[in-house]
């Protein structure tokens, strides 16, 4: 008999029931929940007069919505200026209080964005099913969980059953051996492939990555990959645990402790793909092929090597594609032709639940630090993924590097990943952003998204247009 | 949630790959805390020339002419015709919800993202995936006829053409059985409450920790 994949063990051990259409009932360890996609759910319980399945399952933070000004911050729930964005943070709060569920509120320095708590905390562990009303849970699959987004009514279904009904997918392994260039980084590796597979690549299936690259890399960098699985039609993103899943897990405030930690971490050791597991489709990259990457359309796979010129229309293979290429440059007030070195920038937003881990701190400091932001760039932004991520790299002066080259040091906050609170890009504006989507108005009505990595962002800041990091390292 | 057995309605052609949900519903709408009047921002971005806010009067903005949802012979349309990809983007229901709030039953599209199409079927929106070559004839037909209308049977798994040609469709039996019966498919899963809790009690034995 074959072996098994890290997908089929989890997938196995969650079976509650197995139905005869070929869909099973699947127990659900672990429910983040946020401000944005829950309210709607815990007004279904309240109306079927229904309670939690069991409610140390779940955790709730606000993240969306938060204002990441400390003089908004400083005043609590109250203090958040939008009326609308403040009822909901506000929901929240109420559900979690009538409910009693845990909630790291908008004033616990251990608030942040849903998908950079969960791990931080231990709350997400190796070999648990982990869901959120929010496409980018797949992040927790960097930890060999299997974690999903799922809709509001799913939501409401996991409240109050602890389960969900799916059907299995089949399993994909991206392997990307070698070793990464200097300047290239997860954020790098996770675009290139978006741009190779695209972003249906992997729909109906749960991708493992793996390969000497993915083994090489820290759990920050393999939660970065892991969340823009959902970028490449992937609902599920895994990697197989190691023993540097372990030691990032060592000591997390709800990791287990003492005897249990040791039969945790003999279990979690099992949590791999079998060496002669069958994956459906497998993808095979080389590391060497991947440079630094910057986006230049409208979704995630419009992305190129940042020494590359922006496609033409004529670049298109069908006529579909072909328009796809013309409503993207449009949109992007670009040609098609220019070099991605010579489009220049009005602000810079590093951050997001893909790049705002201490790790993507450490490395957009060290690139900006003793230098100035470009005064062509009218604002540079750090926002940190929760409250110990800004507490720590305070601890390293990473502020301080920031501020004085010119970028502004923020409260954390999901920001101007999705622009639902007051930071946004105004029509036309370009933005250099380490988040995960470049969709039309993703970042503000009419703003113009270019995804890249930490380093590449920071770069960009100094300059006032996209650089290659790989040259602008020794340069400098 | 509303059952659907069969549903007839005119067609609406939106020509575009990879509509993501940000595209379906800007989350300016999102901060709602309600299921429902999601329909008069349904591709806000597309169908007005300026930026909605939740609340405002939808009247008094300026309309972009060109888009399909404000061209007349689309009025009323509940059959929306796209393509590849439908849905990519984000977990969030709000993009059912406003499709359904407009008034929209059925999708018509070479390909979903999964989250999307999974969405769908809790909210009585019916997905139904054909072959792109089909997709683009469907296009043709729309664009030539005014008005031209589609016969969705869900039972039967076809599609009916005016002309009487009939367009086969896959659906899994339990979406399927949901979907024509509006079934809540939590209530459904609580009947199995003894299991859930047998399996628990198991998981508790052998992984104490993450209890
Ligand atoms: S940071 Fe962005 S992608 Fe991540 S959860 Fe927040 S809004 Fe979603």
């Amino acid at each position: 008999m074959a072996g098994k994949t890290l997908y089929d063990k989890l997938w196995d051990a969650h079976v509650v029931e197995q139905r005869d259409d070929g869909s099973a009932l699947l127990y659900i360890d672990r429910h983040l929940i946020h401000e944005v996609t829950s309210p709607q759910a815990f007004e279904g319980l309240h109306i079927a007069g229904r309670e939690f399945w069991r409610k140390e399952a779940n955790l709730a933070t606000p993240d969306h919505n938060v204002p990441t000004t400390s003089s908004e911050r400083e005043q609590g729930i109250e203090g958040i200026v939008d009326p609308i964005s403040r009822l909901q943070v506000q929901t929240l709060d109420n559900n979690c209080n009538k409910h009693n569920i845990v909630q790291l509120g908008m004033m616990d320095n251990r608030q942040g964005i849903v998908h950079v708590v969960g791990p931080e905390q231990g709350f997400t562990q190796p070999g648990m099913t982990i869901v959120c009303g929010d496409s980018h849970t797949s992040t927790h699959g960097a930890m060999g969980a299997l974690a999903q987004g799922i809709g509001t009514s799913e939501v409401e279904h996991v409240m109050t059953t602890q389960c969900l009904v799916q059907k299995k997918m089949k399993n994909m392994l991206i392997r990307i051996d070698g070793i990464l260039a200097e300047g290239v980084t997860a954020k790098d590796v996770v675009l290139y492939v978006i741009g190779k597979i695209g972003t249906s690549g992997g729909t109906g299936h749960t991708i493992e990555f793996g390969g000497e690259v993915i083994r090489n890399l820290s759990m920050e960098g393999r939660m970065t990959i892991c969340n823009m699985s959902i970028e490449a039609g992937a609902r599920a993103g895994l990697v197989s645990v190691d023993e540097t899943t372990i030691s990032y897990l060592k000591d997390k405030p709800l990791a287990p402790k003492g005897e249990d930690w040791e039969k945790a971490c003999s279990y979690w050791r099992t949590l791999v793909s079998d060496d002669d597991a069958q994956f459906d489709t497998v993808v095979e990259i080389d590391a060497a092929d991947i440079a630094p990457q910057v986006s230049w359309g409208t979704s995630p796979e419009m992305v190129v090597g940042v020494d590359d010129a922006v496609p033409v229309i004529e670049n298109g293979k069908t006529e579909t594609q072909k328009e796809s290429i013309k409503l993207a440059l449009e949109y992007m007030g670009l040609n098609g032709g220019e070099k991605i070195t010579d489009i220049r920038l009005d602000k810079i937003f590093i951050g997001s639940c893909t790049n705002s881990r201490i790790e993507d701190l450490r490395l957009a400091a060290a690139t900006v630090k003793g230098k100035k932001v470009s005064p062509d760039i009218k604002l540079a932004m750090v926002v940190p993924g929760s409250g110990l991520v800004k507490f720590q790299a305070e601890q390293e002066g990473l502020d301080v590097i920031f501020r004085e080259a010119g970028f502004e040091w923020r409260e954390p906050g999901c920001s101007m990943c999705l622009a639902m609170n007051a930071d946004k890009l105004e029509p036309g504006e370009r933005c250099a952003s380490t988040s995960n989507r470049n969709f039309e108005g993703r970042q503000g009505f009419g703003g113009r998204t270019h995804l890249v990595s930490p380093q590449m962002a920071a770069a960009a800041a100094i300059e006032g247009h996209f650089v290659n990091i790989q040259n602008w390292n020794k340069e400098a | 949630m509303e059952a659907i057995t069969i549903h007839e309605g005119i067609v609406v052609p939106l020509d575009r790959a990879n509509v993501d949900t940000d595209l379906i519903i800007p989350k300016q709408f999102l901060k709602s805390i309600k299921r429902t009047g999601f329909g008069p921002n349904l591709f806000d971005q597309l169908r007005y020339l300026d930026e909605g806010q939740p609340g405002q009067d939808n009247s008094a903005r300026p309309i972009n002419p060109d888009f399909v949802l404000n061209r007349q012979r689309y009025q009323s349309g509940s059959v929306l015709l796209a393509r590849e990809n439908f849905g990519c983007g984000s977990s969030r229901e709000h993009a059912p919800w406003a499709l359904t709030d407009y008034g929209f039953r059925v999708i018509i599209a070479p390909s979903y993202a999964d989250i999307f199409y999974n969405n769908c079927f809790k909210n009585g929106l019916l997905p139904i995936a054909l072959d792109s070559e089909v997709v683009a004839r469907l296009f043709k037909e729309t664009e030539k006829h005014s008005g031209y209308r589609l016969k969705i049977d869900l039972d039967q798994q076809i599609i009916v053409e005016p002309n009487g040609n009939q367009i086969s469709f896959e659906i899994d039996s339990f979406r399927k059985h949901c979907l024509l019966n509006g079934l809540d498919d939590i209530g459904m899963t609580l009947e199995k409450a003894d299991k859930i809790s047998a399996y628990e009690q198991k998981r508790k034995q052998q992984l104490p920790w993450q209890f």
